[in-house]
Formats: C-alpha cells, structure tokens, sequence
C-alpha cells in the first residue's frame, strides 16, 4: 500500500458515529488524504444536517469529504464503493463485548474485511480526543507479501510518529520437527529454536536493509506458536497501539470452521489493526 | 572422550546400584507376593511383573531411577476384572483378565508413540486424589478382612467395612487355632509396618519393613518346625500358594472373550489406572532424583507397555511405575536404571531360591502389608492437604471416592471431572468461558532479555492444561521463567499444584519460576482465590501457648545469651545444601536458638514415599563459619560402613592418628584439603568429645546428634560443643 489518499468511512447513524467521525477526519489529515463516507440507506434532510453539525465539531480537513448515499445491502454497498472510488483505506469500527474489556468485529464488517480490495483499519475505540500512537506490531511471517506489509508498517508510523514498532517472526511449531522428552531432545530442541530464530532474524533484516528506520527504535521477537493468534496476544501482552498484518490470500469455507491467521485476530481484537493489501 | 567418561561412570556406580536393587528387591518381594494376593490372582503374578517390569524398563525406559512392578492402583481394578469375566471362575477369570492385561499393553505402547504420556493431565488432581483414595479403601476394605484370618468375606466396599467389627470380634472369639494365630500374626505384621519408621536404627532400618514381616514369619515357621514340640499352628490354606515349578508353570491368556463389553471395560480400567498411576509416579520420583534429570514420559509409557504385554503372556501383572519402591531406590543411592535391572535380578534370585520359605509366609502377614498402603492411599492426612487446597476441593474429592467406592472406577473418574468442570462454571457463573475458549491456542511464550515469558488467556484448567504445560516443558530448568496468568479469567488448583511442582523443580536446578499475574485485585474480587491459593511451604505460625519445651528453650536461650526464634525461613533455605538432605524433604524448621554464627532448630523432614514414607523429625546444629572448609562427612565408624566401601564409599585415614581414623569414618571429595583441614587440634578435639555425624558443605558445618528431637539437656552439650569446635577452626 504504502500510499493513502483516498479513506472510506462508513457511516451508520448509531452512538458511535462522532467518534468515528472524528478518527476519519483526523487520519485523512495526517496522511493528507481525501475522505469518503458511505451511508447505506435512505438519504433524508435530517441525517444531512446531523451529519453537518458533526463535520462542525471536528478539525478542519485538508482535502475535501464527499458522502455517498446508496440504498442496498451493506456490504455489497461498501464493497461496490472501494472499487468505484479507488479506495486505499478502510476504516471499520470493533464492537465491545458487553461488561467486558474484550473487542471483537461484527459478521458484516467481518464480511467486509474478508473480502475488502483494499486496506482496512479496525478500531477497537474510536474516540473525540486523539490517543498517541506509541508502539506499532507488525507480522514478519515469511510470506511474499510481508515486504509490503513491513514497509507499511514504517510508513504508518512515521506519519503518526510513533517510535517503537516490534516485527514479530511467528515460527510455527512444527518446523521446530523435535519433541521435547527429556534433558537431551530439550538441548536440541533448543538448539534448533536458536538456529530458526537467526534465519528469521536475517530474512527481516534483509527485509529492513531497504526501510529507513531512523528515528525509530525497531525490535525483532520470535514467537513459537499458532500463527495469527499469537502475535494476537503478543499485542495485547505488549500493550501495542495497532497491530499491522498480511491480508489473507484466498479463504475458503474450511478456513472459517478452522478459523486461523486473521479470522483468529477478528474474533477477538487485541487492539487497533491494520490489514495490509 | 564424553562416552568413556559415562562408562566410567556407569560402572563406578555399579556396586552402589548393586545394593540400591538389593534392598528394593526385600520390598519388592513381599509387595509383589502381597499385591497379587490382593488383586485376586496367583501370587507369583506379582513377582513375574516385577521381574519383567525391571528387566524391560531398565532396557528401553526413558526414566532413571524409577522401579517398576505390580501397582497398587491396578489391585482393584484387576479385582473387579477377574470377578466379572470369570463369573466366579477364579482361575478362568485370571485367563481373561490376563488377555485385558496384554490389550492394555498394546494401548500403552500406542498411547507411548502418540506421545499421549500426558493423560493423566487430563484428570484434576483432587478427583484422581479421590480416585486413589477410593482404590485405598478399596484395598483396606478387602484385606483388613485377610488380616484377621479371614479370607472368605465378600460383598462390595461399604459392605465390607460394615463387617469389619464382626470380622474383629470373630477373631477374638474363634476357636480355630489356625484362623487365631493367623489374625495375631497379621496384627504384629501391622504393627511393624506402623511403628517401623519410628526406630532410627541403621541396622534394622537397612531391612525394609515388608521384608522384616517375612524374614520374622519364615523365622516363626522354622521355630515350630525345629525347636517346638507342637505342629506349626497355621493351616496350608492360609499361607501362600506358589507353583511346585516356578519356571515352567506360567498361566497363559485366554483372548475368547475380547469382544464382549465387560472385557473392554476391563480393557479401558487397566490402561487408565496404569499409566495415571505410573505417571504420577515418574512425575514424584523425578522430584527425588539427585541428579536432577528429566524423564522422558513417553519412552517410559511405551517401555511399560511393552513389559506388560511381556508380563501378561506370561501370567504376569500389569507393570507401571511404582512409587514406595522407586523412592527407596533412591534413598539407597540408586543412580541410574541398572538399579531396576539388579532389583529383578535379586527377585528371580529369591524366587527360585527360597520357594520353599516363601511358601510359609501366612497370607494375614502379607494383607497386613496392604492394609497399610490402603491406608496411606486413603489416610485422613491427604484428605487434609486437599480441603486446605479449598472447600470445593473437597466436595470433587468426596464426590469422586463415594462413587468410585459405590459403582465402579470409570464412573468415579468421569463423575470428578463432571462436578469438577461443574463446579468452576458455578464459581465463573458462565460456562460460555470454558466452551468458547477450550481449542484456542491460549499459552504464548517468548524468550526476552535471556528470560522466558509465558502468558496465558482466558482460562487455565485442566481442561487445557496441557497446552501449558507443552511450553513449559521447552524452558531448560536451569533458566529464568515468568508465568503470567493476568490475561486468565481463571485458573484451577490443578495448574496451581503443576505451576507449584514446576517451580520447586526450576529452583532445584538453579533455575527461576515465578507465577504472576495472580494478585490482580479486579480477578481476585470476582473469584474465590481458593483455586489460585497456593499451599504455603512452611506451615504459618500459630499463635498458641508455647509447649514446656519452648519455654525451657526459650529460657536457655536467654541464659547463654541466644536469640530465640520460633521458625527460620534462612534454613529452611540453606539447608539443603547439605549433602545428608539430598533425598529428603523438609517440611518445617522450628524453634530457632542463635547466636551471630550458630544455629541450633528442630527440623522435621521426611524420606520415600508411600508405605515407604518416614517422617522424621531431629535437633541439629548449623555453624557459619567464617573461613572456607572443605566439603566432608564425618560419623562413627562401625560395620554400616562397610557396607558402604562396599558401594564405593573411602574412608579418608588421617596420618598419625591410628585412633581417630579407626574410630570415625571421614569421607569427601577433595582429600588433600581435607586432610590439611584436620589439624592435630581438631582430631584431639573430635576424639575426647562425644561423636556426632558432621558434615560440611559451602553454607558451613552441620552437626546431627541423634534423628529424634534432642532433650533440653542434650540441647545444651549440643550447643557447647558447637561454641568449642568453632573456636577451634
């Protein structure tokens, strides 16, 4: 992606609207972009004017915001309008689970994302006042599309002056190929571990060669567990502002029963995350 | 160069092993012969298990100093097997359960290679507690009743309680000399077994007690045989029964029945209590190793499975690991699994040597063996420790006994993990916790700054214990860990008690684990902690009247100017450092005199396990020196001694000093210093007083005067002698 000038909002008239709003329009300025917002549904007078006052309330914005109105199924309706427009960022709002600290994204903006052309960004909180971003994760998985997400990454943080991003190796289990019994299969175990952890190491390294990352203090962690989850709840542990990830290639009915990689991250949000396409 | 060197090693160690399986063979013996009494099945049962078990598993086990043979666990359950598929049928029973014995071989072997060791994680603890507490009612229910001389009762578990005091009053009132002399022989037998632990006798304690109560009733026999005028007073059916021809007369299986329902029940019975029995066993034996070395589970599964394939075709018992035995393997300083392989060895020995006296012992001699165990399976103290864990740890463990006791073992386990799972839901007071999040993958571990952080979501229990504990497993004992469970909803007592093992473990290597993360205040309000409670290593301090023993305590104290304390956490520490607490386990430091350098406490430790459990509680004295000394022992000299050059063990002789080297027995690693150490003073110092054992290690001198409590006035030499010696050095 790496470029984004034109960011896609949907907009439902429901409580969280203004925070929404307000995080739309303050992204569009920071990355100097165009913003569009989508309503799904009747156009009438009174959802202009509240939609105005709304507009009233937030900074000013850089370039100008075009509302579409649009009467159809929803996600057909947003997915129609990243195409049509050029999209290159879509921002969805997480629901909360209720009574609890737990954020998870609802069966329409799943649909969404799933099969969105572009970027999406989910917000686990929207909110009126600006929160600083401080500490970006992003997947260093061996995928050829890690590059891209990598350099996005970089590109995300530096427009929103964040100074610390982890790029976090999910190894899987398996390719360790040693169980561990005892003190001497641990011994190799271990040794096998170190040796995974370099060659990843070198292969993001190879990837950061190209990336200028002054001003950014850039950290590699190996993590040995399900991939998709665990960078998940690396997130969480680590407090993370927003979470970059690969956007999954193709997914088939089998992935949803056997839910993996992203469908792990959707239900169950650990923070705010960017799905690079 | 490394391989000679473990050669080296190995045989160095093979006179010490040597005898470790020569005293396990004394226990192993009566256990064995009892055991398969028990379970309804020849005796000799017993021994072909323990034979095979230890020729087998010694091979191709992955363990190292664990013995293998019959179980107690299994007596039950192989019980009930030749009962149902016999019919009534003894014999043919013992054919069919032989063929289950072989079946549930072939799982372990297969559970072995699936790497599915780990199902005894699927159990809680408090309900496989009360499963074996269940099994050791069982167990007692059945043999108190052979222990009286009684071999004929029958009825289920409760019913057999309920007879009990019938069953003693008709001891009393027989006139059937037989039956009389039987029952009071099996009542001694008891009383050794009990009060056993109790003489701190080196020389009788080198016998273990099992095989005092043989050693005595084959004694008893020869007296009425040779010196008494009159017949020997117990009729033959009351002593044991082994084939005329031991080596050609094995029973062989009988697969007719497989497919029948009762069968594989039988099947299934077998296979969970053997390999939750012998996993536990490894896991606690693991504890006891000196060495520190790791087991590999599922090595062990299958080499267990495969000796019990072995073991049934030849009219043998299942074989799992065996815990009473295997720690007085370790107490014996068996090393490595040549232990197990010499342990079979001597009892094929016994076997085929002694036939004819061991079909003298009386069957109430070998039942009073096993009431004891059905005891210590069931005693009020393990039902202590789980109702300290919490109230509704006793409520799954009383669950799980009483319908284990009532029906049958599948159904007892089954019910514990239902009220179990039924209980954290009512705590939680939403089930949704445990189904929604039971298959994620909620343990990550990393490695960060040289330390490893393991963080776990949602819930811990043993619902999905084992995904912790697959991480666990990969930290090197020897490094830093941090559990974190800030992000659990929930955690169970049996992740507690693991979390609490690993730790113990992580320190015993020189390693760190620490559990965070609990201490939460929004989780603690919203949960009973009584399930994240961890029981507390040394018990708390109870404000009570101090006995008269304190206060004469106290007032020596005050008298020699010594501080007076009523527990010491800093011993409890350092002491086992020494060399003399490697294979025991303390429990409590009590009633503290110091000064600056000097240490004098009551101790209270324990050794084995099981039937083979002694608690033992001694005065010591601890000096901190202030200059470095050598590492060394220091005892009496006397016949034990030999035993133990025998095992490899030197006597260092101090030049000049023909006296005090025949006199005590000094032993260690680095001679030279040691000898430069013991200077003309100190050996004139050592022969004018009293002898204690001492030992030195890198946290100073430890003195041990007798293993008892010692007296006040005992107390007080004890101190002067401390005071004199350090002044010396």
């Amino acid at each position: 992606m790496q470029k984004i000038d034109k960011i896609l909002i949907g907009v439902a008239f429901s409580p969280n609207l203004k925070p929404n709003i307000f995080e739309a329009v303050r992204l569009a300025n920071i990355f100097d972009a165009e913003l569009v917002g989508v309503h799904v549904g009747e156009k009438t007078d009174q959802k202009i004017t509240d939609l105005n006052a709304l507009l009233e309330e937030t900074e000013t914005l850089n370039k100008n915001f075009k509302v579409i109105w649009q009467e159809g199924k929803p996600v057909d309706v947003i997915l129609e309008t990243c195409t049509n427009e050029n999209i290159n960022l879509l921002i969805l709002g997480a629901l909360q689970q209720e009574n609890l600290f737990k954020y998870y994204v609802g069966s329409i903006a799943r649909k969404i994302t799933r099969k969105a052309p572009c970027s999406v960004l989910l917000l686990i909180k929207p909110s009126v006042i600006r929160h600083v971003c401080k500490h970006i994760v992003v997947n260093g998985l061996s995928d050829n599309k890690t590059e891209e997400t990598i350099k996005t990454s970089f590109f995300v943080a530096k427009k929103l002056n964040c100074k610390k991003i982890t790029i976090v190796e999910e190894i899987k289990q398996e390719e360790l190929h040693i169980k561990v019994n005892d003190d001497i299969s641990l011994r190799r175990a271990n040794i096998a571990k170190e040796r995974i952890k370099t060659r990843e190491d070198r292969r993001v390294k190879s990837i950061l060669k190209e990336i200028d990352c002054s001003n950014l203090s850039v950290k590699t962690q190996s993590i040995f567990g399900k991939r998709g989850y665990s960078i998940g709840h690396y997130a969480k542990l680590k407090r993370a502002d927003l979470l970059v990830m690969n956007a999954q290639s193709k997914l088939g009915i089998l992935d949803r029963i056997f839910p993996h990689d992203i469908e792990y991250i959707l239900s169950e949000l650990p923070t705010d995350v960017l799905i690079v396409k | 160069m490394k391989k000679k060197s473990i050669f080296k090693t190995f045989i160095s160690e093979i006179p010490q092993n040597l005898f470790a399986g020569f005293v396990v063979s004394l226990i192993a013996l009566p256990l064995g012969l009892g055991l398969a009494l028990a379970s309804g099945a020849p005796p000799i049962s017993g021994i072909i298990a323990a034979i095979v078990g230890g020729t087998v598993v010694s091979l191709i086990g992955g363990s190292n100093v664990t013995i293998t043979g019959p179980g107690n666990g299994l007596v039950v359950v192989i019980l009930a097997a030749i009962t149902t598929l016999g019919n009534g049928d003894m014999h043919q029973g013992f054919l069919f359960t032989l063929a289950a014995i072989v079946i549930s071989g072939i799982i372990m072997i297969i559970l072995g290679f699936l790497r599915m060791g780990s199902l005894g994680d699927f159990f809680p603890s408090s309900a496989i507690q009360g499963m074996l507490a269940a099994i050791g009612i069982g167990i007692f229910a059945k043999q108190i009743h052979v222990m009286l001389g009684n071999t004929a009762a029958k009825g289920s578990i409760v019913e057999l309680l309920l007879q009990l005091p019938e069953g003693i009053l008709n001891l009393i009132k027989t006139d059937n000399s037989s039956i009389f002399y039987a029952g009071i022989i099996g009542l001694i037998s008891l009383l050794i077994m009990i009060f056993y632990g109790k003489i701190r006798n080196r020389y009788f304690q080198l016998i273990p007690a099992p095989m005092w109560i043989v050693v005595l009733s084959v004694a008893m026999y020869y007296y009425f045989d040779v010196f008494s005028t009159s017949d020997y007073p117990i009729h033959k059916n009351l002593l044991i029964n082994l084939p005329n021809d031991i080596l050609s007369n094995f029973a062989f299986p009988d697969f007719s029945k497989m497919y029948e329902l009762s069968f594989i029940n039988a099947v299934i019975s077998i296979t969970l209590i053997a390999s939750i029995e012998s996993l536990l066993s490894i896991k606690a034996v693991d504890k006891l190793d000196p060495l520190k070395r790791r087991s590999n589970v599922n090595k062990d599964i299958r080499a267990l499975g495969l000796a019990t394939v072995i073991s049934g075709f030849l009219g043998g018992l299942n074989v799992v690991t065996v815990i009473a035995r295997s720690s007085v393997n370790v107490n014996n300083n068996g090393s490595n699994r040549s232990a197990n392989l010499f342990h079979a060895g001597f009892l094929l020995a016994f076997i085929l040597l002694f036939a004819t006296e061991l079909r003298k012992i009386p069957l109430p001699a070998l039942a009073a063996i096993l009431v004891f165990t059905g005891y210590k399976l069931a005693s009020p103290e393990n039902i202590r420790k789980v109702f300290r864990v919490g109230k509704e740890q006793l409520i799954i463990f009383l669950v799980t006994l009483f319908t284990t006791i009532t029906t049958s073992l599948i159904t007892g386990i089954l019910v514990g993990i239902l009220i179990t799972l039924i209980i954290h839901i009512i705590i939680n007071q939403k089930a949704s916790l445990f189904f929604k999040n039971i298959l994620k993958p909620n343990v990550l571990m990393f490695k960060e700054d040289q330390k490893y952080y393991v963080s776990v979501k949602h819930f811990s229990s043993f619902l999905n214990y084992t995904k912790l504990k697959s991480k666990l497993n990969q930290i090197p004992e020897t490094e830093e860990a941090i559990i974190d469970f800030s992000m659990c909803d929930f955690v169970d007592n049996s992740v507690m008690e693991n979390m609490n093992n690993y730790a113990e473990t992580f320190a015993r290597n020189g390693g760190h684990f620490e559990v965070i993360g609990l201490d939460d205040s929004r989780s603690a309000s919203d949960h009973p902690f009584a399930l994240r409670k961890i029981i507390p290593k040394q018990i708390k301090k109870r404000n009570r009247v101090l006995t008269k023993r304190q206060k004469s305590l106290e007032k020596i104290s005050k008298d020699m100017h010594w501080k007076y304390d009523a527990f010491s956490e800093q011993e409890m520490k350092e002491l086992p450092t020494f060399g003399y607490f490697k294979n025991k386990r303390i429990n409590k430091v009590s009633n503290v005199l110091s000064n600056e350098d000097c240490t004098i406490f009551d101790v209270q430790f324990s050794e084995g396990e099981m039937i083979a459990k002694q608690v033992i509680k001694a005065t010591m004295l601890h000096i901190h020196t202030k200059k470095e000394i050598p590492f060394f022992t220091l005892d009496k000299e006397g016949i034990f001694e030999y035993i133990l050059d025998f095992a490899g063990y030197r006597d260092i002789d101090i030049e000049n000093h023909p006296d005090f080297s025949k006199r005590f027995y000094l032993s260690g690693k680095n001679e030279e210093k040691i000898r430069t150490f013991f200077t003309n003073k100190l050996v004139l110092f050592f022969e004018s007083n009293k002898q204690y054992h001492i030992e030195a290690s890198e946290n100073g001198l430890l003195i041990i005067g007798n293993e008892r409590f010692a007296s006040v006035k005992e107390i007080k030499a004890l101190a002067y002698f401390g005071i004199s010696l350090q002044k010396i050095i």
